[in-house]
């Protein structure tokens, strides 16, 4: 922390921040031609829009996909011969025309739904998305760091993609081990027909992915620490970027861990290395290799996979936080606490790993550490909850489709976050390991909860992309209802789970056990229907809204002291006509001495205290 | 049927963009500042309702299925170690349920309190140091407990056998080893030790690829469920022959990975008789229910109980159908059932069954046994030194090992 804040000192009276030069930005000689506008821009209010569609096609695919399977769930007497037109052969139809899934695509969707979800969605379509928007509009800078880079960013991303679209189409099928893809599974081509070429196409694709996650951390970093204009010190940022900054720090040190582990994935599927495979016999035969450790794996993929829940989350913690602030009309309460929080959580997301391992056969005393650190992660978390409340407290909340996602965000966090106490403590989850009880924790906290966050941010700031507002009205039907269907889909899983009913099972009706529930599962089914058909109606509004939304008709219309709301309405590359602006204050001064906000361009009257101010 | 879903699915989405449209139409006519405030109480007042609801519901289905979960009614652990975990499922339950009801309130009783009116201010409440340390400590303190109690119950429930006890006589070792799809079990018969095995020499003959040479392995038995004795301590040696599986039973709170070419374990002991958990399923009216719901005169679920085994791993496209019955028996009856059981050696490779044993073989010879292996164990370790220094490849070293000691690679028996 010390040598960030030494390095803003510098380099505010070092470089200043005239900006002269960057002037001549203005007037957008980069983007001439309809290609290097709207496809190759470098532009990073364009490159967040391409993000943001990109991902909002992927949570369509990732979603629908989660409908079928759940059909598979809720319904498995209902025949599926329906799907046959889309599905083909996956469809398994007998001679009474009976139509059933076939289990190895079950288990292709769940993967493809999880891995698309996680890394597509939340990670890309979220941190990308709100990273490139909001640095460069909220520190004051021109763009951001290396434009090319950013756009690189995005078509590694794309091409990460394009990849994992064409694993569907393949003869045996997309991966289907499972979004963590542990090996042996995963390493074995014969255990599964996902573990074919599916596999390798999923492992290139990722790698591609991080290279894109790479590409924009390493842009987001270099930005937040060296563009901030003059006056915009560490502790007058808003949080939107302290969280993109330290999600970004996250990304850099942890993705490059997913993609050793997958490179030594690669050698021992194609090269006969044993990395991670060891005294294996399928097919009625043996393999050679000896000496691997699948355990290992999971060390590698969880060194990522748990930063990576933090990667998807810090930035809706960044936004909710704004998105409170600003539609409360008071400042976000304990600034400090919020920023320690993040950093806290940041830190202690990279020791927290094998939580995920308990029941893995690790060595059980190892436990006990990370058992003792999972659980310190717990007050952090706690902070920033109560911190959200109390900005309520006292308010003026103007309630749109925007805060009412914060709020619902702030529901969703609390209830995700108390589960994840029972299954930090080891003991506990000796029952819950691999039981819906995790799926219902994991899709709260972080799945819902990054989608709230979400949805937050792109209603409040789409008269920012695209001068237009969406209808408010269709955004808070939206929100109501995707509030009621996820707590309706989500809830009853934890009983199924506290039942013991394991997760990734293609039926239930092997177990009496297991076999308890179906009117449940129905239920869940029938409310994951409704609220998909609730997404449809916000893509609905969200592209009627680029072209027909209500017109944003004063530059700042929230009344938000931020900087991204001193940019006129259709600012082309370069953001500002004249000269950046410079800050003078925190970004939270609403409802100060009377007067309901005070941007941070306004100077600090004589004797006045700023709360960004180091003291 | 699904045409006429999909259609009218259209048409609810056409009403409500409209409806969005004459809204958005009224509030400008009304004037923004109207209709923003008119917006704020109907949110607000949603918010309460919504919240009142969600928390009633929470309460109504918590206990509509509490008789389905951990911890409470017929489903109580039948394990001694399980029913630690259900107590501090319970106590970390109380806990953080105190938590969700209280900021769920707070959270929608404030967003009400605070909605947006003509006349009412925000007030500017940038921190207050006081508050915060408190909300810091009172959590800290609340996982410090949980923390400390947790690891008490982990390192319980995870302890692997102690030294000094006696395989036969304190406990009783089995193997579970998983492959695609099903679990195969593993006895270590009268000598109460379970042969070596080398996954080379696994074949349709030899499920468990156990090496031959190894005379422990002769006595064991390979039963199709899991047969226990009550109140006795077992530990099952969990393994696999493929990918990755997990030896879960819901009942006892077990659950542990298979892991290729690396056994792990777990320790528990059953408390409870399949039949003496039957009974505990009396009067509850799920359990009264026909098993077959189409046939209102087959037997109740509760009279059809079964422990079960399953896995909870992905290991494949059948990995929800990996699943064998166990039973908790009294001692007399796990003994009669021992009698019924055949080596397998003697069964499928001999050919020849011996005579039953009746009487399982006394205990003390045991830690001989224990005290044998490490002695041949110590000449592998020797061979393989040996061979080291000659540049041999581990391959050869183990097979040559294997040839002239006549003795197991791996080490199937109890720890040292
Ligand atoms: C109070 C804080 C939290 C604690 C103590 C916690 C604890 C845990 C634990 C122990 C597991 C492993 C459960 C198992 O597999 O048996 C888990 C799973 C998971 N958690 Fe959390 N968690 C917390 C917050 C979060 C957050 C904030 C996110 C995401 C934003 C998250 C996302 C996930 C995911 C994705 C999984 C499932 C991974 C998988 O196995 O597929 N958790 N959590
Ligand atoms: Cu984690
Ligand atoms: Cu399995």
């Amino acid at each position: 922390m010390a040598s960030i804040d030494i390095t803003t000192q510098e380099e505010l009276h070092g470089h200043g921040h005239d900006d002269h030069h960057d002037d001549d930005h203005h007037g957008d000689k980069f983007a001439s031609g309809f290609f290097s506008r709207y496809v190759f821009s470098m532009d990073h209010k364009t490159i967040a829009k391409q993000f943001l569609i990109t991902g909002i096609i992927w949570a369509i695919i990732g979603a629908a996909m989660s409908i079928v399977f759940r059909l598979q769930l809720g319904f498995p007497e209902e025949s599926m011969a329906w799907l046959r037109p889309i599905l083909g052969k996956w469809i398994i139809v007998d001679a009474e025309g009976f139509g059933t899934l076939d289990p190895d695509f079950y288990y292709a969707l769940v993967t493809m739904h999880g891995t698309i979800l996680v890394f597509f969605v939340l990670t890309a379509g979220l941190s990308g998305t709100f990273s490139n928007l909001l640095i460069p509009l909220q520190i004051g800078a021109r763009d951001m760091a290396s434009p090319m880079l950013n756009m690189f960013s995005y078509w590694f991303f794309f091409l990460a993609g394009a990849i994992m679209f064409a694993s569907l189409f393949l003869n045996t099928g997309p991966f289907s081990g499972g979004w963590t893809a542990y090996p042996p599974l995963s390493a074995v081509p014969a255990a599964m027909d996902g573990s074919k070429a599916g596999m390798t196409l999923w492992t290139v694709s990722l790698v591609f992915f991080v290279v894109s996650v790479l590409l924009g951390g390493m842009n987001y970093i270099t930005t937040v620490i060296n563009m901030r204009t003059k006056g915009m010190t560490m502790l007058r940022m808003p949080l939107p970027i302290w969280a993109f900054l330290v999600t970004a720090i996250l990304g850099l040190l942890s993705f490059p861990v997913l993609a050793a582990a997958f490179f030594l994935l690669i050698f021992d599927r194609s090269l006969g290395t044993s990395f991670f495979i060891s005294e294996i016999f399928i097919n009625n035969a043996p393999l050679e290799n000896v000496g691997g450790s699948p355990i290992l794996y999971q060390h590698l993929f969880w060194f990522l996979g748990h930063p990576e829940v933090y990667i998807i989350i810090l930035p809706a913690f960044g936004i909710v936080s704004e998105v409170l602030s600003v539609h409360s009309r008071k400042p976000i309460f304990g600034y400090k606490a919020m920023v320690l929080s993040i950093l806290a959580i940041a830190f202690l997301a990279f020791i927290v790993w094998a939580h995920h391992m308990f029941m893995t056969g690790m060595n059980p005393f190892i436990a006990n550490i990370f058992v003792l650190f999972t659980l310190i992660i717990a007050v952090p978390s706690a902070v920033k909850v109560f911190n959200w409340i109390a900005t309520l407290y006292g308010g003026a909340i103007r309630f749109n489709a925007a805060s009412l996602f914060g709020i619902g965000f702030v529901s969703l966090f609390i209830s995700g976050g108390l589960t994840g106490i029972f299954l930090g403590n080891s003991a506990i989850d000796i029952q819950l390991h691999d039981t819906y009880f995790v799926v219902a924790h994991f899709h709260i906290v972080m799945g819902i909860a990054a989608f709230f966050g979400m949805f937050a941010g792109i209603y409040h700031w789409f008269p920012r992309m695209y001068g237009r507002f969406m209808n408010e009205t269709l955004g808070r039907i939206h929100f109501w209802g995707t509030m009621i269907c996820a707590y309706a889909i989500f809830w009853p899983m934890h009983y199924i789970g506290m039942a013991g009913v394991p997760r990734r099972y293609y039926t239930f009706e092997q177990f009496e056990a297991f076999n308890q529930f179906s009117s449940m599962n129905e239920f869940i089914t029938v409310a994951a229907i409704i609220s998909f058909a609730l997404q449809i109606l916000f893509v609905i509004n969200f592209f009627y809204s680029i072209f027909y939304g209500k017109k944003q008709k004063v530059m700042n219309p929230y009344g938000a002291n931020t900087l991204e709301w001193t940019v006129p309405v259709n600012a082309g590359h370069g953001n500002w006509p004249g000269p950046i602006p410079h800050v003078y204050r925190w970004a939270y001064d609403y409802g100060k001495d009377g007067r309901e906000f005070i941007p941070q361009t306004e100077p600090l009257k004589e004797g006045e205290y700023d709360m960004g101010d180091h003291h | 049927m699904g045409a006429l879903i999909i259609l009218s699915l259209i048409l609810l989405g056409v009403v409500l963009v409209q409806i969005g449209k004459v809204n958005e139409l009224s509030a400008s006519i009304r004037g923004e500042e109207e209709a923003q405030e008119s917006a704020n109480r109907n949110h607000a007042i949603i918010g309460m309702g919504f919240m009142i609801s969600f928390l009633v519901f929470v309460i109504a289905s918590f206990i509509y299925y509490k008789d389905s979960m951990l911890g409470y009614g017929p489903l109580e652990a039948a394990s001694i170690h399980g029913v630690e975990v259900d107590n501090i499922f319970n106590v970390t339950m109380v806990i953080t349920g105190i938590v969700f009801f209280l900021t769920h309130i707070a959270l929608f009783w404030y967003a009400y309190k605070y909605r947006g009116r003509a006349g009412h201010k925000a007030k500017f409440i940038p921190h207050d140091n006081r508050l915060e340390i408190i909300w810091m400590v009172i959590p800290s303190i609340a996982m410090a407990f949980l923390v400390i109690y947790g690891l008490a119950v982990w390192n319980m429930a995870m302890a692997d056998i102690p030294e000094n006890e006696v395989a036969g006589k304190d406990f009783i070792e089995i193997e579970a080893n998983g492959q695609q799809f099903g679990w195969n079990l593993r006895y270590p018969g009268a000598d109460n030790h379970l042969g070596a095995t080398y996954y080379k020499l696994i074949s349709s003959d030899n499920p468990f690829g156990q090496v031959w040479d190894d005379p422990k392995n002769h006595d064991d038995f390979q039963p199709s469920e899991i047969v226990l004795p009550v109140n006795k301590k077992v530990r099952v040696r969990i393994t696999s022959r493929d990918v990755l599986h997990n030896f879960y039973l819901p009942h006892f709170r077990v659950k542990m990975d298979a892991v290729p070419g690396m056994p792990t374990y777990f320790v528990f002991t059953p408390t409870k008789t399949t039949e003496e958990f039957k009974e505990g399923l009396k009067g509850y009216p799920e359990w009264e229910k026909p098993t077959d719901p189409t046939d209102p005169s087959s037997n109740s679920r509760r009279e059809d109980f079964n422990f079960e085994l399953a896995c909870a791993e992905l290991c494949g496209n059948g990995h929800f159908s990996m699943k064998k019955l166990v039973k908790i028996v009294t001692e007399e009856e796990y003994q009669a059932w021992l009698t019924t059981q055949t080596s397998y050696y003697a069964a499928n490779i001999t050919g020849e069954v011996p005579e039953k044993v009746d009487t399982p073989a006394p205990v003390d010879a045991a830690p001989e046994v224990i005290k044998d292996e490490a002695e041949e164990t110590t000449v592998i370790d020797a061979k393989v030194e040996e061979a080291v220094d000659d540049k041999k490849t581990v391959e050869e070293v183990i097979e040559k090992a294997v040839e002239e000691v006549v003795e197991p690679v791996e080490d199937g028996t109890t720890p040292k």
